[in-house]
């Protein structure tokens, strides 16, 4: 436990460094306009950050989100825009496709015993190709929004001046919180990553366990898929939420996150979810050509994780002494 | 003669304890020196002095006479020195050839000489009288043959020393003899031999010479003609222990758990049958493989049964899920203890509630106050040996963690308690503690089913016996019939079938 709080402490003055450097170079950095769209971006993506940490903890991956939100956004854009449907109706059934894609995934891993990459590597094909062949290729979009002005206004605008996103994301971060850190649940998912077969022995379902991460997470990448595609407002299916679930999986990693499983807390997931995002926004501030976006965060990832091996080796090396 | 090694006064310091306080130790080529004393006395980290895996604050280790710094494992190799570790370091994919000479297999041009690593291979397993082919795959083999395989490893290196850390604690009584068998001709070549073992009655058997250990110091010698039991537990612990656990016949008549017909996934053609009654402790005798453990798998519900039923005070319990069979009050404590016993990296407080979480805890949430002090009174009933319950398990002796795992089911009193080698790598002081709790659990009505492969423990602590051979029941022995001899000849298969 020691150990976890002191990988967030770690990664929290890294982050502190970050933004104080960037509020120096470019005082847009501290603008309302920027915090309050950086904010939006940190609330979409850290809502399925944590569902991909969940997975993670359970010694899993799950690689399908992007693609994922590439499905859902198509037909969400189909189901508001062209049938016309309720939004109500519609939410309803993106947030159960979610859920059931999720429950699938959770299901060929354990009950017929795949692993977790290829399950979800299919999974990242299969729904990029649908979503591509269900929107003949074609960009699909809001447009003006016509009998769902309501939704779009909820879901892109702000509740107590924050971006509904990132409100969500407090919401839900808290939520998760509980249930990872302080519920029977928690204690068990975190049981099963570690070391699945002395869970099973001391009488968990493990099967049950494993299979929720993944549902949770497809639940989480409904919520983030919604406000992604009104976000965008424009859905390509090609390219909508391509590399999302590596975001993912990075924040969750460099927020303390084993991939053998069994390590990572809400507040890490939700601290590496923040870091990748200030970065990104300091590549657009301080004119770094945004060609070196992916440079940028897969050497501020290597930087973070290596920082961390060597300062464990550290702490082993003079306990042995 | 010279010792062929000899240490000094070694002396280990690790932050807060001081593991080793001036130990010295002399081998003579050809002997075998019994190394003896409780976990935690000092006796592996003297050996990985030896072997190169630690190095000494003070004191001095000699070779043939000549002072030696042993830096690290290849340095202790290259003195002649071969460590063999109680869980072994055999590659299960590769070959038995391929194992003695990994790392060191004779090549030309990077392509390994097959026939020339074969016969090396072959003419070691003679010396050592192995009867099994340089090309079998090493997962084809039982334990023993696997240590055999390290055993013929450390030969191919020139070994002149050899530590072996309690080599027998996973074998069988067969496997045991063949074991000692090969050690006895090893000390004829003149090897010298550290042989560290729990087990008494192998030492008495084996060694020229039993040095004693405790608390990180020797605490005496025996000579090969003052080597009895009873002087070898004193100086281990320092006091007497009654070993011999005599036991009022006190159960009752009552059947608890009744165990029909049960067919292993491993036996599928042997149907097993029996009853345990409360109060009683019921031991499943055999050598390893003969289908105990698949039995107790099976009746937990960790591992599938192809039929039959078992049955706890006349209810069915659904098989395949050990969650319905602790809920009903069956509890396994594994043999394997590191890995399925426990999440070793887990706190003791986090292993002991594991199973019974929800006892503290409302509505999902769990009670932290209630889980720290439910923790905190187990490990001091069951007087496990720490400072704090957030220490990780990882770090306790074998005794220890062994009492954090029956701890784990003491929660929630069990109707039945099996027990799979419940004392296997546990030490002298641990080893009473335990059999003093399954005493108090069958006093109070605990039907208790024990799995062990250490004949003083079947012998001492079982009211019924049931040997196994090969998947079936060979025999069902009461105490009045106990006797070693009755019990090995319906473990090798001479009783009548039941």
């Amino acid at each position: 436990m020691k150990g976890l709080l002191r990988k967030e402490t770690g990664i929290f003055v890294l982050l502190v460094v970050v933004c104080l450097a960037t509020a120096m170079k470019s005082p847009q950095f501290m603008s309302l306009e920027n915090l309050q769209n950086t904010s939006r971006l940190i609330g979409m993506y850290g809502i399925f950050s944590i569902g991909a940490g969940l997975v993670i903890i359970t010694s899993g991956i799950e690689l399908s989100v992007g693609s994922m939100f590439a499905l859902l956004g198509v037909l969400l854009a189909i189901m508001l825009n062209e049938k016309h449907w309720s939004p109500f109706l519609s939410i309803g059934i993106i947030l159960a496709l979610g859920t059931a894609l999720g429950a699938f995934h959770g299901f060929l891993i354990t009950r017929v015993k795949l692993q977790p990459f290829i399950v979800t590597l299919c999974g990242l094909l299969f729904y990029r190709g649908i979503a591509r062949f269900i929107a003949d290729d074609r960009t699909k979009g809001f447009g003006d929004a016509v009998g769902f002005e309501g939704l779009q206004k909820f879901v892109t605008g702000n509740v107590l001046g924050l971006p509904m996103p990132f409100a969500l994301l407090i919401v839900l971060s808290i939520i998760m919180w509980v249930v990872l850190h302080r519920s029977v649940y928690g204690r068990h998912l975190y049981a099963v990553g570690r070391n699945e077969e002395a869970a099973r022995y001391s009488g968990i379902n493990t099967k049950r366990v494993i299979a929720s991460a993944y549902i949770i997470s497809g639940l989480l990448a409904g919520v983030a898929g919604i406000l992604i595609a009104f976000y965008t407002n424009s859905i390509s299916p090609s390219s909508h939420g391509n590399f999302y679930e590596l975001y993912g999986i990075a924040a969750a990693v460099l927020g303390g996150c084993s991939l053998r499983g069994g390590e990572g807390t809400v507040i890490g997931i939700i601290l590496g979810t923040i870091l990748l995002q200030v970065l990104q926004n300091l590549v657009n501030l301080l004119g770094i050509p945004s060609s070196l976006n992916f440079a940028v965060m897969g050497a501020v990832i290597l930087l973070g994780v290596l920082a961390d091996q060597l300062l464990s080796n550290r702490s082993l090396t003079r306990k042995a002494s | 003669m010279h010792p062929i090694v000899e240490v000094r006064g070694a002396v280990k310091r690790y932050p807060g304890v001081t593991a080793l306080g001036g130990v010295s130790l002399k081998v003579f080529p050809g002997e075998v020196v019994a190394l003896i004393g409780e976990n935690g006395a000092g006796k592996s980290t003297l050996m990985k002095l030896l072997g190169g895996l630690v190095r000494p604050d003070e004191g001095e280790i000699l070779i043939d006479d000549k002072l030696v710094q042993i830096a690290n494992v290849s340095v202790a190799t290259s003195l002649g020195i071969a460590l063999i570790h109680q869980e072994l370091n055999t590659l299960d994919n590769i070959d038995v050839a391929g194992n003695v000479f990994l790392g060191r297999e004779p090549s030309r041009f990077g392509i390994i000489d097959r026939s020339k690593m074969n016969a090396d291979a072959k003419s070691l397993l003679e010396r050592l009288g192995l009867p099994i082919s340089v090309d079998t795959s090493l997962h084809k083999l039982s334990l023993a043959q696997k240590q055999m395989v390290e055993i013929a490893k450390a030969l191919s290196l020139n070994a002149r020393i050899l530590i072996m850390d309690e080599p027998t604690s996973s074998l069988t009584f067969t496997e045991t003899e063949q074991l000692l068998r090969i050690v006895e001709d090893l000390r004829k070549q003149g090897v010298g031999i550290v042989y560290i073992s729990h087990r008494l009655g192998e030492v008495k058997g084996i060694a020229d010479r039993v040095v004693g250990m405790r608390d990180g110091q020797n605490a005496g010698e025996l000579s090969k003609d003052e080597i009895t039991h009873d002087r070898m537990v004193k100086m281990m612990v320092g006091r007497d222990l009654d070993r011999r656990e005599a036991k009022a016949a006190t159960h009752s008549q009552e059947d608890r758990l009744v165990v029909k017909n049960l067919r292993t996934s491993r036996f599928p053609k042997c149907p097993v049958s029996f009853e345990v009654k409360a109060g009683e402790v019921f031991c499943l005798a055999g050598l390893v493989g003969a289908g105990r453990s698949e039995v107790v798998q099976a009746i937990f519900g960790t591992d599938y049964s192809v039929s039959g039923s078992v049955q706890l005070d006349q209810k069915e319990i659904p098989k395949g899920q050990p969650k319905q069979a602790i809920d009903s009050g069956i509890c396994l404590v594994p043999e394997d203890r590191r890995n399925v016993g426990l999440i070793v990296e887990w706190s003791i407080k986090h292993n002991i509630t594991l199973p019974y979480l929800k006892k503290y805890s409302r509505s999902g949430l769990i009670d932290l106050n209630a889980e720290n002090q439910a923790s905190i009174q187990q490990s001091k009933a069951l007087k496990v040996k720490t400072q704090s319950v957030e220490v990780p398990v990882a770090t306790l002796s074998g005794g220890n963690q062994q009492k954090v795992v029956v701890g784990k089911w003491m929660i929630q009193q069990p109707k039945v308690l099996i027990l799979d080698e419940p004392t296997r790598g546990v030490d002298v002081g641990a080893k009473a503690e335990i059999y003093q709790l399954m005493r108090e659990l069958s006093a109070s009505g605990v039907a208790i089913l024990m799995v062990s492969s250490d004949m003083e423990e079947v012998l001492g602590v079982s009211d019924r016996v049931a040997v196994m051979h090969e998947g079936s029941i060979t025999g069902v022995l009461d105490r009045a019939e106990f006797s070693e001899e009755a019990i090995m000849s319906l473990a090798v298969g001479k009783g009548n079938q039941l």
